[in-house]
């Protein structure tokens, strides 16, 4: 089980209604209905992981995040939750705002573009960098708008989104971030969690 | 029609039905036919809600046509719905031709068959007939129920009528109101069996004969929306019918008309051009958005049935967008809703042919389906 998967699940309270956007072959419903016994439901753009979900019992629709967000009605789950595709996104503005108006709660979580390993890449070999959690290259990476724990930090911020939590993860370790540690944990994490609204 | 439908399962409605036209029916026929064995903890029965010109043998041979039933892709041993492990249920809707109460049968009051004075029937109306049904057999509720096209809007009736009797539904490339293009398609099967002369204000059932022409040219109409304009072109092409040139006359050159002529003329041997006129209506008049506050969502409401909508990507009949709308509908009021759109070039006939994405995805969501319930019921 991912990491990340079991940070969200700890974010969450039991019972809860929760919108797994990207909820990929729905692993993390999986986890959320068996260990919180929340009512999960997701969406999913690719096919066959639209199928491997229903193979599972899990509801979920085939759809696309980007122009399909509408068909849920305002306030309609507790907690929306976006793993790792805000970056994909061609307006993540626009998803954010209407993830926030479906979810009373949001959770993102963002590959981190501050963590020391992608600016070292950048900096001594002078390339876009390649690794676990961005394994994709420059050219075919779905990735259209990379940001840091920082830049979300700041967004939110600006937008006065209102950040309820922050969970960075390295590897095993997680750790809280709040804006007094960003600098240091902007650099050390591979992930950000964000809870949000 | 010749063909005789005199053994085939039947039961008698006794129970009064109170038709949407206000006229009440009862003591009517509504034959139907069954597949597997219902098990005893009653948790594997499957209702199908057949189509347009569907009938009540899903699988197997057909006895009255010696035919293959109209969805063996789908069911049968060892098929997505699986006889070996479910009981499937199909019934005759009212207004067909297949045994149950349509327009040829005999009126008991004048002794004459029915014909145009027959009651205008509607997918409501229908539903609560085969309803009855489960009562018969005994199901209180069904593992699933399911159906394709009209057999969608039969499922999604059934299940805003009846929402306790269904644990899961599968609505296959339906809609929750016909549209115009599609009422406009039924005007246009209606109206070619109309201008046959031997239709005669629907008297020609007296006579013993059939509006064979214009029936036909009402099935071709059928059978072109049922295709894509992509898989017809790479079925047919231009493709000449056993011939090396063009025969400069009105005979079938090219192989899509010879497909139509056949399709049209074979469908004549089985099935009452009256009945095309009244059960192309009841899909007309079908709108479940008008029969509840609120809308389609309203429709909905408080639904504990887990859905799965399918829809298929060349299906211009009843389009992706349509289905959509159900599933939105669904979410809006909260219902457990999953939705799947199969990318085919097969059009709206997808679901009756071999396409093993969707035959896959039926699969899957039944035998999940058929585990929880059975969790269900033990708690």
């Amino acid at each position: 089980m991912k990491k990340e998967f079991k940070v969200i699940a700890d974010l969450l309270p039991e019972n809860v209604r929760v919108l797994d956007v990207g909820c990929g072959d729905g692993s993390l419903m999986n986890l959320l209905i068996e260990k919180k016994n929340i009512d999960a439901r997701g969406l999913e753009l690719e096919q066959e992981n639209v199928k491997k979900c229903i193979f599972k019992g899990l509801p979920v629709i085939n759809g696309n995040a980007e122009t399909e967000l509408h068909q849920f009605p305002n306030q309609s789950f507790d907690f929306v939750v976006l793993s790792q595709t805000l970056q994909a996104f061609y307006n993540p503005e626009k998803v954010l705002k209407d993830l926030l108006r479906i979810g009373k709660s949001v959770i993102v979580s963002i590959p981190n573009f501050g963590y020391w390993k992608v600016r070292t890449s950048l900096l001594f070999f002078g390339k876009m960098p390649v690794t676990k959690t961005l394994p994709n290259y420059w050219y075919n990476t779905p990735n259209l708008h990379m940001c840091s724990i920082k830049d979300l930090f700041n967004f939110c911020e600006s937008k006065n989104i209102k950040i309820n939590k922050v969970v960075g993860i390295n590897g095993d370790k997680t750790s809280e971030i709040k804006k007094s540690n960003l600098e240091i944990k902007n650099l050390f994490s591979k992930l950000g969690i964000f809870l949000i609204g | 029609m010749n063909y005789k439908t005199e053994n085939i399962k039947q039961i008698n409605v006794s129970k009064p039905l109170k038709l949407d036209c206000g006229q009440t029916i009862k003591d009517f026929p509504l034959a139907y036919e069954t597949y597997g064995k219902l098990n005893e903890a009653k948790d594997n029965a499957i209702l199908v809600f057949h189509a347009l010109t569907g009938d009540q043998f899903v699988s197997g041979i057909n006895p009255v046509t010696k035919k293959e039933g109209w969805w063996v892709t789908a069911v049968g041993p060892g098929k997505a719905i699986d006889t070996e492990k479910f009981f499937v249920i199909c019934a005759n809707v009212i207004g067909g031709c297949m045994g149950s109460w349509g327009p040829k049968n005999i009126n008991k009051k004048t002794n004459e068959p029915y014909g145009l004075n027959f009651p205008v029937i509607t997918i409501k109306d229908m539903v609560k007939a085969q309803e009855t049904l489960l009562d018969h057999l005994g199901i209180e509720k069904l593992l699933c129920a399911t159906g394709g096209s009209m057999g969608g809007m039969q499922l999604l009736q059934f299940c805003t009528t009846f929402p306790s009797r269904t644990f899961s539904a599968i609505p296959i490339a339906c809609s929750a109101s016909h549209s115009a293009q599609n009422i406009a398609l039924n005007e246009l099967a209606r109206q070619a069996i109309m201008a046959d002369p031997v239709w005669d204000k629907g008297k020609y059932i007296k006579k013993n004969i059939q509006p064979k022409n214009g029936l036909a040219v009402a099935r071709m109409v059928g059978h072109i929306s049922y295709l894509s304009e992509k898989g017809m072109q790479e079925k047919f092409g231009r493709k000449l019918q056993e011939k090396a040139d063009y025969e400069f006359s009105f005979d079938a050159d090219f192989q899509v008309e010879s497909y139509l002529r056949h399709q049209g003329y074979a469908f004549v041997e089985r099935f009452d051009a009256n009945s095309i006129l009244y059960i192309t209506r009841a899909m007309d008049y079908f709108d479940l958005t008008k029969q509840f506050e609120g809308g389609l969502a309203g429709a909905f409401q408080n639904q504990k049935i887990k859905f799965l909508v399918i829809s298929f990507s060349s299906d211009w009949l009843y389009t992706t967008k349509e289905n959509k709308d159900i599933v939105i509908a669904l979410n809006a009021s909260g219902a457990d809703v999953s939705f799947s759109e199969i990318k085919t070039d097969k059009g709206h006939d997808s679901f009756l042919v071999n396409e093993p994405e969707f035959l896959k995805t039926l699969k899957g969501f039944i035998d999940s389906m058929h585990i929880k319930f059975k969790n269900e019921k033990r708690i």
